[in-house]
């Protein structure tokens, strides 16, 4: 092992077949991370397909029903609507960080006094756990007593229901959402700002450009696909957010903020319908694998032209 | 960038108003940063003041903004309602041995990925971050009531893995790509072992990578919820569990609620202070959240 490493002048098979016998044994590094994978994240997948195919309920024998569950989802109205809901979620939240975020990074890239403070002030809400600051939220959004109503009427607006009524509760949770999630996309843009090449800029100057044609003709396009990275993990975790919507409304007034995720926990939590529910979790996944797909293909694309 | 911005001004008008267009545009900058900014300070700044308030004045109208008598038996209360105590003790011993067991394993795989360049494993790990913490609980949930560790930490512990091993993977495969070889080649042919050059020579190079897997595994294990609301039992809470509980039963003693989010988030929040440099790294290089 160690020879075919140091000394040159062999066969290059040799040496080709000798670093392939040593990539195998590093895999003996990985060994102990697979095993942990498979008992906590395969052997639940693998379990899921096998419950979904049950009429399973706790305490209850099961017995085997195809894809009955499936059929069953087909035609439910609540997870339908749940569906639409998340999609309709999705999009605001991960239209709102991009945009704000993108902004905030191009504001952060410039050097001015205290620019190291205020960024690491601005990234606190996405390190802030996420049940605390819901539950701030909740206190804001109280029509009566809340502060955000309060700030709202003295410039003039009316008082909203937030959280509180069907019509706005969907917009409310994604103010949470993007105040909290922001931050990361501006870290990932200004990463890629701190990447861009000078010269593009600096000719550009030198030809007479404004700072808005700068921006829109050549940073914008250059950072592209860091704000598609952006895009990307932005739409899987505003698919599977939880942890604000349930602290704030569980699902609620009425269905009007479920979510497939809260769908899927009233179902195998509160009602224990663990077969139901599993089909569910097998939809989600081909939901959210789907979405992240299309983004990254979607990106790959971009980058060619 | 700061070239293109600072510079056109001068380039096409008089020196006069183009120091006047530079202020007013400093000033827009300014304004720009303060609009970002407030939401942020604002609403930590309003959890610290209802922390701090008596509930007759948390729940005046208008409100009160600065605690007109600042009190600490909010905190207090927290502490002797419910065993507050216990539950912080829980979520570090969670955070804890988790993180510790994400790196034992995840490090040593990290390495592995990267010399056997086996991306495959990598692309699970991602995968793996797309699936949401939910399907994995109803057969968590089955099993460790068939095992009998429902209600117990070592149930949260093993649930939080799935937090910390695909982070700590994925930051330290990225770490050891970008390691030059030449110092562990240079082991090899001395004779060491690839064990002995990963002990002794890789991985001590690799300690800032571990310490930035580490805070990161360590906060999202903290931060999260839907594994032990699910499988934590009344004395094995976390403290976001013992925090949710609170809002559920008491609906109006904000103090008290606003007292029990900022213990939970406070710890974090001075850890970011300290080590905001290293969050930066993980949370870019991998975009990785719980």
């Amino acid at each position: 092992m160690m020879i075919a490493v140091g000394s040159g002048g062999r066969g290059d098979a040799r040496r080709a077949a000798s670093s392939y016998r040593r990539r195998e044994k590093y895999l003996w590094f990985v060994l102990p991370a697979v095993v942990v994978i498979v008992a906590v994240i395969v052997f639940p997948w693998i379990f899921t397909v096998f419950m979904s195919l049950h009429d399973w309920q706790v305490a209850s024998p099961r017995t085997w029903v195809g894809l009955d569950n499936y059929a069953n989802l087909l035609s439910d109205e609540r997870f339908r609507a749940a569906i639409g809901r998340t999609f309709i979620y999705t999009l605001l939240a991960v239209v709102f960080p991009v945009v704000i975020g993108t902004a905030a990074a191009i504001l952060f890239h410039r050097e001015f006094p205290l620019r190291g403070f205020l960024r690491s002030i601005y990234i606190l809400p996405m390190v802030a756990t996420p049940v605390a600051i819901a539950l701030v939220w909740t206190m804001m959004f109280h029509p009566q007593l809340g502060v955000l109503n309060y700030l709202l009427t003295r410039v003039g607006l009316p008082p909203s229901l937030w959280v509180y009524s069907p019509q706005t509760v969907i917009p409310s949770l994604v103010l949470v959402e993007t105040w909290q999630w922001t931050p990361l996309v501006m870290l990932i843009v200004l990463g890629g700002l701190a990447t861009l090449p000078i010269e593009p800029l600096e000719s550009a100057v030198v030809d007479g450009a404004s700072a808005w044609q700068i921006l829109r003709d050549i940073t914008l396009p250059l950072i592209l696909p860091f704000i598609m990275v952006a895009v990307v993990l932005r739409t899987i975790d505003a698919l599977k957010a939880f942890d604000t919507i349930f602290t704030i409304t569980q699902g609620g007034p009425g269905t009007a903020s479920e979510t497939i995720n809260i769908y899927l926990y009233l179902q195998a939590f509160s009602f224990f319908r663990i077969g139901h529910a599993s089909a569910v979790v097998m939809v989600f996944f081909v939901i959210i694998v789907a979405c992240s797909l299309s983004l990254l293909v979607l990106r790959q694309r971009m980058r060619w032209t | 960038m700061d070239v293109a911005v600072s510079t056109w001004p001068r380039s096409r008008t008089s020196p006069w108003v183009g120091r006047r267009r530079a202020t007013l545009r400093r000033l827009g900058f300014w304004l720009a940063l303060l609009i970002l900014l407030s939401p942020v300070v604002f609403v930590f700044l309003w959890m610290l003041s209802l922390s701090l308030k008596p509930d007759v004045e948390n729940t005046a109208y208008p409100p009160i903004f600065i605690p007109r008598h600042p009190t600490l038996d909010n905190f207090q209360e927290v502490f002797t309602k419910s065993p507050f105590g216990q539950y912080t003790l829980n979520s570090l011993v969670v955070a804890t041995v988790s993180t510790a067991l994400s790196l034992l394993v995840g490090v040593p795989a990290g390495y592995g990925i990267a010399k056997a360049r086996a991306y495959g494993l990598a692309a699970f790990v991602l995968i793996s971050r797309m699936t949401p913490g939910l399907s994995f609980l109803i057969p968590w949930f089955i099993l460790f009531r068939y095992l009998g560790l429902n209600n117990t930490l070592w149930a949260l512990i093993i649930t939080h893995l799935v937090i910390g091993l695909p982070i700590t993977i994925w930051v330290m495969m990225g770490f050891f790509e970008d390691l030059h070889p030449e110092l562990e080649e240079a082991a090899l042919v001395d004779g060491a072992g690839i064990w002995a050059a990963f002990r002794d020579v890789a991985l001590p190079l690799a300690r800032p990578g571990m310490i930035v897997a580490a805070i990161l595994a360590f906060i999202f294990s903290w931060n999260n919820f839907i594994f032990a609301v699910v499988l934590a039992g009344r004395e094995t809470r976390t403290l976001p569990v013992a925090v949710f509980n609170v809002l559920t039963f008491e609906q109006l003693a904000w103090g008290a609620l606003a007292a029990a989010a900022l213990i939970v988030t406070l710890p974090v929040l001075i850890l970011t202070a300290f080590v905001q440099r290293q969050i930066i790294v993980g949370m870019t290089a991998g975009g990785i959240k719980g």
